[in-house]
């Protein structure tokens, strides 16, 4: 019996998220109604993830096999939710426990200490969570020890970072009613503070005209299956159609494979998406409505999404500076003997897009292409060292995209190293 | 009614949105559902009534939707006013 409880119950992680959801419904006082579809759900969304990283790891397998093929190289495509999906099934068991007891931290750091903020970015959460869980077991910690340590560092991360970012926030929305509670903040920190030092915030981007047809970018599922498609295309022509055709298709022209390997592969991270925004759905709102009792006058810190209404102009102009520099990284890092970090539409759509309008807040048209940039060069090359930290999991030809999963990492990499 | 709320992830921005919708219902002593969903996903579904930030939320407008577009999606204030004509 005991034995069933610790393995099969705590040790499924779809069920244990499950628990979790069952025991914020309870805290909430929810109706039975809400309380059984909340619960099965969360355990849905959990296996949904699952099925997503599957379908992801057959088309990067593919794409590992041409670029190889093409570059004798190994290229590495950092997307947040294909390595989070790809690392559930080693250790989904530590990420569920680390997240929970992380956000319990967050509470209680919010409570006591100045730093009074309120993570909500649920799936963010979650792949911190992952990144701490994955480094901290590679790095040899088991057991209690691993949760342990790995909340309370999750529940730092979750206030520091934004408060890292609030007196830039501050100028962002010319108030202090909420945070930016999203691990990009390194590189919107660098942002701000570059714009602050080179520009001059009197010149605003949103004084300039810039067309709007970059928006359709927005779209996660139009971007990630753009990017992927032109990547596919070109590694595949470098491949050669020999190679493709009898090697891995199976005879399918190979231009046609590689569109339906490209779009396989954006397939595969709706899927997740789908399962991510399930699966935190009724952990979010129980995380805050126990907050709000808790720390009533805490800041909610929130996706980075929330101030691009500020300055959509340095949105646009964030996301192709940011683009840019990942573009030149790809070449400067085989150089210095790094892993090819192949730039991702996502990652620097969002974080790109952050960083500009940070930049624009202090330091107007020059702070915002110089902010972004700098986010783009740091969205290159901390992906590429972090790969090494990941043990096994460096090799599934993805990793985490943003910033501060990289510093997180790193930092903790190397304090491992000295036990 | 059901309401959608809209972002380009269908994460995080649409989700405290959706918790600021129903806090807003709440004040106004209104009910309705309201869901959260990414922007490709929101082209499929039927909905009374999509919101979202400013910045995306007119890529939804083909005529045939009601659309509320938000300055500050953290504004409970705006979302009442905007959200009343609707109800």
């Amino acid at each position: 019996m005991f034995n069933m409880i610790m393995k099969d119950i705590l040790g499924t992680p779809a069920i244990l998220v499950g628990l979790f959801a069952l025991i914020g419904l309870l805290l909430q006082k929810k109706g039975v109604a809400d309380i059984i579809a909340g619960t099965l759900k969360t355990i849905m969304g959990f296996v949904i993830i699952g099925a997503g990283a599957n379908v992801i790891i057959s088309s990067l397998d593919i794409f590992g096999k041409m670029f190889n093929k093409a570059f004798h190289l190994s290229g590495v495509i950092p997307n947040n939710e294909a390595i989070v999906a790809v690392a559930q099934n080693a250790f989904g068991m530590e990420t569920a426990l680390i997240m929970v007891l992380g956000m319990v931290v967050n509470i209680l750091l919010a409570r006591f200490t100045r730093f009074k903020y309120i993570f909500l970015t649920g799936h963010h959460t979650m792949f911190m969570a992952c990144l701490i869980g994955v480094i901290l077991s590679t790095g040899g910690l088991k057991g209690a020890d691993l949760v342990i340590i790995g909340s309370v560092l999750l529940g730092l991360c979750m206030v520091l970072f934004p408060a890292l970012l609030q007196s830039y926030v501050k100028q962002i929305t010319n108030s202090d009613d909420f945070a930016v509670g999203h691990f990009g903040s390194l590189g919107y920190f660098a942002a701000g503070t570059i714009g602050k030092y080179f520009g001059n915030k009197e010149n605003s981007t949103e004084n300039i005209k810039v067309p709007k047809q970059l928006s359709f970018l927005r779209d996660t599922s139009v971007a990630v299956s753009l990017t992927m498609t032109i990547l596919f295309v070109i590694v595949a022509l470098f491949a050669g159609q020999s190679f493709v055709e009898s090697e891995l298709s199976g005879g399918t022209n190979f231009i046609v494979y590689s569109l339906i390997q490209a779009i396989t592969f954006a397939a595969g991270v709706y899927i997740v998406l789908a399962g991510v925004r399930i699966l935190i759905a009724e952990i979010v709102p129980a995380f805050k409505g126990i907050a709000d009792q808790i720390v009533p006058n805490a800041k909610p810190a929130l996706d980075c999404p929330t101030v691009f209404p500020f300055a959509p102009n340095a949105v646009i102009i964030g996301f192709i500076m940011s683009f840019l520099a990942g573009l030149i990284s790809m070449f400067v890092l085989p150089a210095l003997g790094l892993a090819v970090i192949v730039p991702g539409l996502v990652p620097h759509f969002f974080t790109g897009a952050t960083a500009g309008v940070f930049g624009n807040a202090t330091g107007g048209r020059r702070g915002a292409i110089l902010g972004a940039f700098a986010n783009g060069l740091l969205i290159s090359f901390l992906p590429a060292l972090l790969l090494p930290l990941l043990g096994t999991l460096g090799f599934e030809k993805t990793t985490f995209g943003d910033s501060d999963f990289g510093v997180v990492g790193l930092i903790l990499g190397f304090i491992m190293r000295l036990f | 009614m059901r309401i959608l709320v809209v972002c380009g992830n269908g994460l995080g921005s649409s989700f405290i949105m959706e918790l600021n919708v129903k806090k807003a219902l709440v004040e106004l002593g209104k009910e309705a559902v309201v869901e959260h969903t990414d922007l490709a996903t929101a082209r499929t579904e039927k909905a009374d009534l999509f919101i979202g930030a400013k910045d995306i939320i007119h890529s939804l407008n083909d005529g045939t939707r009601k659309i509320i577009a938000l300055e500050n999606v953290m504004n409970v204030g705006e979302i009442k006013e905007k959200l009343t004509p609707y109800l």
